[in-house]
């Protein structure tokens, strides 16, 4: 295929791509360095109240925005280098904190506490994905083909639903004394709020990222199921392997690849945590880091979004991407370079 | 087949394994389900905490709104009937009626019809007149299951609901039909192209897809907030505020859909063989007339796939829409955060549930419809690698 008609195929896919992936990118990376902000102006102001035998005068200094010949607050862009960083880190109380070894100040500080809960959900998460797709695909394979379909078509359900949605159904199995509280409560017989306090409502929020992700999970490794060499198999049997054992020594070597492949959508997809906080409205316990760019981006009650600082932690967020993408991008370019060889 | 006596299960094994099976069906579906049964009930029985008093809704039942033993029965055999003569009748119907070439079109047009048909049926005629029967019949009348359609009623009459339907539905559309135009002119041109150049676009997809939204998102706001101002050199006084227009939302998530869209759809020319478009280029075409006439014929089984993917992402996104659209013209997932937000009595509460519920059923649909395609679309990006 010659260069230009390569170019007129892929051409719009790149211009889109450029203009809203790569320009936002580099525009963000640029506007966590400035801050806009309305130009204030000081002025002396005398306020007079009617009073006995003369008028009470206060003259008092007040700071107020400039307005515009438009009627609208003029507002200047302001370099300030790191400082949005700084507001977002905040490094001092950070290093205060850790070297205290008190953890529970560090995780009063918003960018801290989102990036533990971060961490804690994607590691938390990953295995169990794994594990119950797994767990899934083998007694798929196992039942009779008659009732594979209909499986394959509830097990969809989770995956399919809106993420939001999928959260809310099951916040309201267990919000006040929902069904799940009162079977619970029944069960272990005390007194159970699921969303009175943190830890509750983050154990809720990981069955539901299970619950979501474990069929793409199951797809998947069924569909490699199919594909186990069942001479490997009988071989494995007649050598006097167990079932666990085959399992162990020959099922999943051969799934290894989609593991790998499933355990890195996984990351990247858990990295990017924030249907739930929405969802479970944790916001007051639990909150992550995309949502924290959320955060500063929605409009506070005077309708400003602080931009600069959103742009800022959107920016401490891609160095967490920048290094779970590294040792995909090393296979990649690794396999690339062994298919020209 | 016949299974070799080595590889025959023990009793207990294959008991575990349906029962694990059995249990997780249950988990999968059950929260689904059940949101669907509180919706249709009064706010005491749905909230209640006695799972029976849900199923059952006796709040509901004495409030005189209810299914009776003859709804029950007559509701079953209309859908029994519906289903039968979705299966038998309308096949014939289509292939009769439609010209071969249009057999897609004629499908669509065809089951479009058919759901509307029911929809007046099972929802128009058949409440007036079983109410009507209800009366004469007495104790066979009398309602046993409590069953209310009141709150979808307040969420999409009184609250406008389908307003955020229309703007799902311009914003869904649009999306799925922009990203799959472009989308597979840039995946076949990436497929027949084995160029370094190639491989460095498809890298940099990869890193663009791991992006999360809302970093670019903090990149959208600023020029989409002031673009008027921004555009007015260019475009005059016709310079539009992209923020809050479903167009720039659609723009936004086509683009954001991009990287996999055309990671998938190369994966899927890449199966189709080389020799077919060649062969047509040795008769004469160029690159541009063998897409046209020999790709695009069976290119569709990909590319409905992939379209159900896009679909996805634009049905279901809340974070872009949210931040980049207005509460005036807001899609449906973000406008359900409104209601439960503001959630302060129950019957706010039921209605929605309601709302959420009205926003899985067309998810559910396209699964039944669409699981073969869903099931291959999610397998062909994993065995590719």
């Amino acid at each position: 295929m010659k260069f230009k008609t390569f170019a007129a195929f892929v051409g719009p896919s790149i211009f889109l791509m450029l203009l809203f992936i790569a320009a936002p990118l580099v525009s963000v990376f640029l506007q966590s360095f400035y801050v806009t902000q309305p130009v204030f102006e000081t002025v002396e102001v005398e306020t007079c109240t009617p009073g006995f035998p003369t008028q009470t005068c206060v003259t008092e200094l007040k700071t107020q925005p400039i307005l515009g010949e438009d009627g609208k607050v003029v507002t200047e862009v302001r370099y300030v280098g790191l400082e949005s960083y700084r507001n977002v880190l905040e490094p001092d109380r950070a290093w205060a904190a850790l070297s205290a070894l008190d953890f529970n100040t560090l995780l009063t500080i918003d960018f801290w506490k989102a990036l533990r809960f971060t961490l804690t959900f994607t590691l938390v998460t990953l295995p169990l994905v794994v594990g119950v797709g797994l767990a899934i695909a083998v007694a798929v394979n196992n039942a009779s083909r008659l009732i594979r379909g209909p499986i394959i078509f509830v097990s969809l359900l989770p995956f399919i639903i809106t993420p939001v949605i999928g959260a809310l159904s099951i916040r309201w199995l267990f919000i006040g004394d929902g069904i799940m509280t009162a079977f619970l409560e029944w069960w272990l017989s005390r007194d159970i709020a699921m969303f009175a306090q943190g830890w509750t409502i983050e154990l809720l929020m990981m069955f539901y990222r299970v619950w979501h992700v474990a069929p793409f999970a199951f797809v998947v490794f069924y569909a490699g199921l199919q594909t186990v060499n069942q001479d490997t198999l009988e071989s494995a049997i007649i050598d006097g392997a167990s079932r666990w054992e085959r399992l162990r020594y020959v099922v999943i070597p051969h799934l290894m690849p989609l593991i790998v492949f499933i355990s890195l959508i996984h990351l990247m997809d858990s990295y990017r945590v924030f249907e739930e906080i929405v969802g479970f409205s944790s916001q007051a316990h639990r909150i992550s880091l995309q949502w924290l760019t959320y955060d500063f981006l929605t409009p506070d009650d005077s309708g400003n979004r602080s931009i600069s600082r959103a742009s800022a932690s959107a920016m401490l967020t891609m160095i967490g991407i920048v290094i779970l993408l590294v040792p995909l991008l090393r296979k990649t370019w690794r396999d690339h370079k062994g298919g020209r060889v | 087949m016949s299974v070799p006596t080595s590889m025959r299960q023990p009793l207990s094994l294959r008991l575990s394994s349906a029962a694990f099976l059995g249990f997780w069906c249950l988990l999968a579906a059950f929260p689904i389900f059940w949101i669907a049964v509180m919706s249709f009930k009064d706010p005491v029985d749905a909230f209640a905490a006695n799972p029976l008093a849900v199923i059952f809704g006796p709040e509901t039942v004495a409030t005189g709104r209810g299914l009776s033993v003859l709804d029950i029965l007559v509701g079953i055999a209309v859908l029994w009937g519906t289903i039968h003569l979705a299966m038998n009748r309308l096949p014939e119907l289509v292939t009769r009626l439609t010209p071969p070439e249009l057999l897609p079109f004629g499908w669509i047009v065809g089951a479009l019809a058919y759901g509307i048909g029911f929809l007046i049926v099972f929802f128009g005629i058949l409440p007036p007149v079983l109410g009507g029967l209800n009366g004469i019949l007495g104790p066979f009348g009398a309602p046993i299951i409590g069953l209310t359609s009141e709150h979808y009623q307040a969420v999409w009459v009184e609250n406008a609901f389908y307003e955020n339907f229309i703007n799902s539905l311009i914003v869904t559309a649009g999306v799925v039909t922009v990203s799959l135009t472009v989308g597979t002119l840039a995946g076949f041109g990436l497929a027949r192209s084995g160029s370094g150049l190639a491989f460095w676009i498809l890298i940099i997809a990869l890193v663009f897809r791991a992006l999360p939204h809302s970093v670019l998102v903090a990149g959208y706001l600023p020029p989409f907030i002031n673009s008027a101002e921004i555009l007015r050199p260019i475009l005059g006084e016709a310079a539009p505020t992209l923020y809050g227009k479903p167009l720039a939302v659609i723009a936004v998530l086509v683009s954001i859909n991009q990287p996999f869209t055309i990671w998938m759809l190369r994966s899927f020319f890449q199966n189709i063989p080389n020799e077919l478009d060649e062969a047509a280029r040795v008769d004469g075409c160029t690159h541009f007339q063998a897409f046209r006439w020999v790709i695009m014929p069976v290119m569709w089984p990909g590319v409905i796939t992939t379209g159900l993917f896009s679909f996805l992402l634009a049905y279901n996104d809340y974070l872009v829409c949210s931040l980049l659209l207005d509460a005036q013209n807001q899609t449906m997932v973000p406008a359900i955060a409104g209601y439960f937000n503001r959630e302060t009595t129950t019957t706010d509460q039921v209605e929605a549930v309601a709302a959420a519920v009205s926003i899985t059923a067309p998810l559910f649909l396209l699964v039944m419809i669409f699981q073969r395609q869903i099931v291959s679309g999610l397998t062909a990006g994993a065995v590719k690698g």
